[in-house]
C-alpha cells in the first residue's frame, strides 16, 4: 500500500485511519481494544507492519498489544513492568516522599533499527526496554536513580515519562522527557543520565531556573538534525541547538504559549507546528478558536492555520502525543482533540479536514508512511 | 473441575467466550485458583493481581455462592460448591463509576 496509516489512541479504544497517498478518502477501522485507554501506539520504523500498543484501564491495570500486521491482528505480550531493586521515593504533590510505583505506560518508542526492540516510558517516570518482540521489559534503571530523582514531583496527570528521542545516527544517544522533571539525555544507552534543562525557566517552582522539576510537555526533532530539538513547556516553546544542553524561548508572537503537543515538518527542519492553549486551568484554545500555529523559521515567527478548523464556539484540549507528520510530498499533519475530533492536512497546515468527528477523547496519534 | 465468570473485558483478552473451566489441583483456594486461571491464560497475568505483590488490584473483585470473598485470605478454602463445580468462582470489576 502507498499511503498513510494514522493510530489514534483513544479514551475508549484505538482507531486505525487509513487512506492511500491522496488523503482524501479515509477508512476507519475500530475500535480496538474497546473500553480500554490505549495511551500510545506505535509502528516500527524497521518494520511497519509491527504494531505497539499500550492498553491501560483502571481496573485491570496495564496491558501491552503488538500486531505483526500492520493492525489487523493483535496480540497481548508482556505487560510486566517492575522496577529493578528497590525503587525508593520521589516527592509526592505534598512534599512528602512517596514511594516509586508503576501505574501505566505513557508511550512506546521501537527501535529505529530492530523491529522486536521497543522502549517504553512510564509513569511514575522510568525507561524501561524489551528486545524480545515486548513479551518481557526491562528498566533501564540508572535514570530512576539519577541523584535529583528523590526530588522530581508528579504533574498535574502523574509522573510520567512521556517522551522518547532515539539518535537516528548515534544509538547511544537517547533523549527523554518527564513530567515534571523535565529532560534528561544519555551518551551511553541508559548507564548515565544528565538533566538537559539549562535555559528553562517556570516560574511555578521555587527556583525557576533549577535544575530539575520543570513541567515540560513534549519535545521532538527532525531526523536529519537531531540535535536541534524543539520543546513545549508548561509555559513556553523552546529550542535547542546543542541536543538539549541549553535551551532559548521561541515563543515569539504565539497568542498564548502554553500547549501540549509540537511537531516538526517532515521535509523543513525549521518548520515547527505548536496548538496554543489556554491555560493554567482552562485548558482550550484561546477565544474558542482551534488554530495550529507555524514557525517556517524554527521559531519567534508564527503564523496561524485555520482554514477548515472551527473558528467559533471550540474548546477541545489536543493532548501531548495528539500531533504527527507523515513524510508524503507535500508534508501531511495530523492532531486529535478530547472532542474525538481528528483533523488532517494534506498541504503542511495550509488547510484541514476533520477524518472523522466523534471518537472518544484522541490521546495520541502516530502517522506511518506506507511506500 | 472448577468453573470461573470472568468480566467481559478478561474474556475478550483471553478470547474466552463463556465461563472458563479448569483443574485445580490440591486445595481450591483464591490463590489456586487464579494461578491455575493465568497458567491456562498468561494475557490475564497482572490484571488481577499485582505483578510483584500478588495483591488483588483494587477495583477487582472476588465472588461466590453469593459471598463477597474479595477480603478473605487467598490461602483460605473457597466453599465447597466451588470446588466442586456446582457455582462458578466469581472475578468481578467493580462498579467504580468514572467515565
Amino acid at each position: 500500500m502507498n499511503g498513510v496509516r494514522v493510530l489514534v489512541g483513544t479514551r475508549k479504544g484505538a482507531f486505525i485511519l487509513t487512506s492511500d497517498a491522496k488523503r482524501k478518502r479515509w477508512n476507519v477501522n475500530g475500535p480496538h481494544f474497546a473500553g480500554w485507554e490505549i495511551f500510545h501506539l506505535k509502528g516500527s520504523p524497521a518494520d511497519p507492519d509491527r504494531l505497539y500498543a499500550s492498553q491501560w484501564s483502571g481496573w485491570f491495570g496495564q496491558v501491552i498489544q503488538r500486531s505483526n500486521d500492520g493492525g489487523k491482528t493483535w496480540e497481548p505480550v508482556g505487560n510486566q513492568f517492575t522496577y529493578d531493586g528497590v525503587p525508593g521515593t520521589h516527592q509526592w504533590y505534598d512534599g512528602t516522599p512517596h514511594p516509586w510505583e508503576f501505574k501505566r505506560v505513557w508511550h512506546l518508542e521501537p527501535s529505529l533499527t530492530d523491529p522486536d526492540t521497543a522502549y517504553a516510558g512510564v509513569e511514575d517516570a522510568s525507561i524501561f526496554r524489551s528486545s524480545d518482540g515486548g513479551k518481557t521489559w526491562q528498566e533501564i534503571p540508572e535514570l530512576r536513580r539519577h541523584d535529583s530523582a528523590p526530588r522530581w514531583q508528579p504533574g498535574a496527570g502523574g509522573m510520567c515519562l512521556h517522551t522518547i528521542l532515539l539518535h537516528p545516527d548515534d544509538p547511544g544517544r537517547i533523549v527523554i522527557a518527564i513530567s515534571a522533571a523535565g529532560v534528561f539525555r544519555t551518551d551511553d544507552a541508559g548507564k548515565t543520565w544528565r538533566p538537559m534543562n539549562r535555559g528553562l525557566r517556570s516560574e511555578h517552582i521555587p527556583d525557576p531556573t533549577a535544575e530539575i522539576g520543570h513541567c515540560v510537555h513534549s519535545v521532538t526533532r527532525h531526523p536529519s538534525r537531531p540535535d536541534v530539538l524543539f520543546m513545549q513547556k508548561h509555559w513556553d516553546v523552546m529550542r535547542s541547538d546543542d541536543a538539549g544542553a541549553s535551551w532559548r524561548e521561541i515563543s515569539g508572537n504565539l497568542p498564548t504559549d502554553f500547549g501540549f503537543p509540537i511537531s516538526v515538518h517532515a521535509h523543513e527542519p525549521d518548520t515547527v507546528y505548536v496548538v496554543p492553549i489556554k491555560s493554567d486551568s482552562e485548558h482550550y484554545p484561546p477565544d474558542g478558536k482551534l488554530r495550529v500555529y507555524r514557525s517556517r523559521t524554527g521559531g519567534d515567527e508564527w503564523e496561524a492555520l485555520t482554514k477548515g478548523l472551527p473558528q467559533r464556539n471550540c474548546y477541545v484540549n489536543v493532548l501531548r502525543d495528539a500531533m504527527a507528520v507523515d513524510s508524503l510530498d507535500a508534508c501531511g499533519v495530523y492532531f486529535g482533540t478530547t472532542g474525538g475530533q481528528v483533523y488532517a492536512s494534506a498541504d503542511a497546515g495550509d488547510s484541514w479536514t476533520p477524518i472523522v468527528r466523534d471518537l472518544p477523547a484522541v490521546l495520541s496519534i502516530e502517522v506511518q508512511t506506507l511506500q | 473441575m472448577i468453573r470461573i465468570h470472568l468480566p467481559a473485558h478478561l474474556r475478550t483478552l483471553a478470547r474466552v467466550e463463556g465461563e472458563v473451566s479448569l483443574d485445580v489441583r490440591g486445595q481450591v483456594t483464591q490463590r489456586s485458583v487464579l494461578d491455575a486461571l493465568e497458567a491456562r491464560y498468561p494475557m490475564l497475568r497482572g490484571t488481577l493481581r499485582d505483578h510483584v505483590t500478588g495483591q488483588r488490584r483494587p477495583f477487582v473483585r472476588f465472588f461466590a455462592c453469593e459471598q463477597d470473598l474479595s477480603h478473605e485470605s487467598p490461602d483460605a478454602p473457597l466453599p465447597e460448591a466451588v470446588a466442586t463445580g456446582s457455582e462458578p468462582f466469581f472475578v468481578i470489576g467493580a462498579i467504580a463509576g468514572g467515565c
